[in-house]
């Protein structure tokens, strides 16, 4: 009896310090992992563009960046593709042909799909008909291929100095960059795509050297500095501010200038914006020298004379919008209050006891607790049903939109058949201009509103109202 | 003498030195654990204390950057102040913070429990008494409208980073 109570004792004992070196182990490990975040296994220079490499040095970053792969669904959209067919997304022109009306004798009205994640923005552009049955320029490459390295080379075969090793932000690398990106904005599609290989990578936001963010796309440093030229205020921007009320001798720079908050904003902001190829050229350009509101950008299309195409239906000088999304959020709230793109699209999450930013770019609504939680004190429920009711507004706001200009497009057009002159349809084909851009503006923009709602109800209430004075146009000038 | 104390040793059963000695290691061990852990500064006020193993990070910064900071650290609020109150929640919350963070099994970002709300609540009235009897003499300032920090909530904890 008395043995076995020892005996007992003894397993007891032992469990015990085995279950506090366990957690002595336990401890240990957090407290280490918390003091070597960054274990370099290999050499990363500027011309290491494939990410995987960056991944042996950052394989949790690598790891969450791998993942945009995925795709899961949101309410109007997220990264999807839950009826893909073969590689395809659902056709968004089919799944409402309104579109292909507003989009008549363009490239849109023939191929328009749900977007992907970051993974496929270079597959997804190859293999669109919008490339296959169009010509289109090496202009957009820009924003969706890993291109800098591949802009330096250009660039220095065509003359610009230094070498590769350079760092970009230096001025021989600045010089490289921008020669480079001229050259192959102007090159056909299918000769620039063949200088690629990656879609956006590690390369295109951070310095090699130091791992800092930093802008690396021309469109975007000729953008945001034109933007700063500009007199739209920006108290989202401070760092834009202050160089306003400097001697403004040197362009704005924004990786010599932006607050590391700021360039969690930027660096999004280098494509998820919109955009045109100005001239012969091909020169991608943001048209932001205006200001970064729908009215400016329209007003800097108008004073340039620019049109995307002519409306096949009522022969209309119209314009196409890209994904604003720089702009319109912009515009709205979160920006205001300092939230920068990363905060929600990348925030911060922990693994043991570090503390990184989610490299698995996605829609903040399939990331409730770490994207809004950590300033909205509701529960997940709460903050997508907040997020749902602007959005299901916004998408209503659309619809009737939609509608108003689908019907001032068939006005013109019966108008236009029954032999109306070019002159007494020019005030309707300028309101269908005028409603068209901010219809497409809220349409194109990837956040149904969310990133701005005020706006994108101011937005969606001027397309509505031009294109309803579009008909009134007619109608008074005896056209029906 | 040299032989009474042989026969002590003698009387020492393999089994009792055998045991003695694991219970020593045991004692060892966690003991080691224990400042390995900074335990006791579980037992203190400072604030740096509630970053030991970075969770709080978040909570600590905005802290730092709130109007309370100079005059109010994490217990002063976090903790009733009588003596039972305060060592009571101190374990309580230890051993629940010690098993979510080794078993890694917490909702992020981490929450109060009402528990928690009730003692700055406390802790509010402790040191604003005076200003505020007019208010909690007629409601009772416990139920959530009426909580302080429903409106006050930045005044621990400033801008979220």
């Amino acid at each position: 009896m008395r043995r076995l109570i020892y005996i007992l004792i003894v397993i007891l004992v032992a469990g015990a310090t085995i279950a506090a070196m366990l957690l002595l182990q336990s401890i240990f490990t957090r407290k280490r992992e918390a003091e070597q975040v960054v274990f370099k296994l290999v050499d990363i220079d500027e011309t290491t563009v494939d990410p995987a490499t960056w991944g042996k040095n950052f394989p949790r970053q690598y790891d969450a960046y791998r993942r945009t792969v995925d795709m899961e669904r949101t309410r109007y959209g997220g990264s999807e593709a839950d009826e893909v067919q073969g590689s395809h997304t659902y056709s968004k022109i089919e799944a409402d042909p309104r579109l292909k009306t507003m989009w008549a004798g363009y490239a849109f009205a023939v191929d328009f799909r749900e977007e992907r994640g970051h993974a496929y923005m270079l597959v997804d552009q190859r293999d669109t008909e919008r490339v296959k049955q169009f010509k289109q320029p090496g202009a957009c490459l820009h924003c969706h291929a890993s291109v800098i390295d591949a802009y330096r080379e250009v660039g220095r075969k065509n003359g610009a100095a230094g070498d590769a090793g350079e760092s970009l932000t230096s001025a021989d690398g600045i010089a490289q960059l921008m020669a480079g990106f001229e050259k192959v904005c102007a090159m056909p599609y299918a000769d620039a795509t063949a200088l690629v290989q990656h879609p956006v990578g590690c390369i295109d936001c951070h310095d090699p050297s130091t791992m800092q963010l930093r802008v690396t796309r021309p469109g975007f440093l000729n953008g945001i500095a034109v933007f700063a030229a500009s007199s739209d205020p920006a108290p989202h921007l401070p760092s834009v501010e202050r160089w306003r009320t400097g001697d403004r001798a040197k362009p704005y720079d924004p990786n010599a200038l932006a607050t590391r908050q700021e360039m969690r904003s930027f660096v999004c902001g280098q494509c998820h914006v919109e955009y045109y190829f100005k001239g012969e050229g091909k020169l991608l350009t943001y048209p932001w020298h205006n200001g970064l509101k729908v009215q400016q950008i329209e007003k800097y299309y108008d004073d340039a004379g620019f049109k995307d195409w002519t409306h096949a239906l009522t022969g209309a000088n119209v314009l196409k919008a890209q994904h604003p999304e720089f702009e319109t959020w912009s515009q709205g709230i979160h920006a205001r209050s300092g939230v920068a793109c990363a905060d929600c699209h990348m925030p911060y999450m922990r693994q043991g006891a570090i503390k990184i930013s989610d490299h698995h770019v996605r829609s903040p609504l399939l990331n409730i607790n770490n994207a809004c939680q950590t300033c909205h004190r509701y529960s997940e429920e709460e903050l997508l049903a907040r997020a749902k009711t602007i959005q299901d507004r916004t998408h209503d706001m659309m619809a009737h939109a939609l509608d108003a200009l689908t019907q001032l497009i068939a006005a013109i057009e019966s108008a236009k058949a029954a032999g109306a002159s070019d002159e007494r349809l020019q005030a309707a084909r300028q309101l269908q201009r005028r409603a068209q851009f901010r219809l497409d503006f809220v349409n194109a923009e990837n956040s149904m509103g969310f990133h701005a709602d005020q706006e994108t109800a101011r937005t969606l209430s001027q397309a509505i109202d031009y294109a309803r004075q579009g008909q009134i146009a007619l109608l008074t000038a005896g056209l029906k | 003498m040299g032989s009474a104390r042989s026969k002590r040793v003698r009387r020492l059963s393999i089994a009792g030195v055998v045991l003695a000695a694991l219970i020593g290691v045991f004692l060892g061990v966690s003991g080691f654990t224990f400042v390995e852990a900074r335990g006791l500064s579980y037992l203190s006020n400072d604030p740096t204390t509630c970053v030991n193993c970075h969770i709080m990070r978040e909570q600590y910064d905005s802290w730092q950057k709130s109007s309370h900071h100079a005059f109010a650290v994490c217990n002063d609020c976090h903790v009733p102040h009588d003596f039972l109150g305060k060592y009571w929640t101190k374990a309580e919350h230890g051993f629940r913070h010690s098993w979510g963070f080794t078993f890694q099994n917490f909702h992020e970002p981490i929450r109060m429990k009402d528990s928690s709300r009730a003692a700055v609540q406390g802790n509010c009235l402790r040191c604003h008494q005076s200003l505020v009897s007019e208010i909690t003499h007629y409601s009772a300032v416990e139920k959530d409208a009426n909580n302080c920090i429903r409106c006050h909530s930045s005044v621990g904890h400033g801008a979220n980073r």
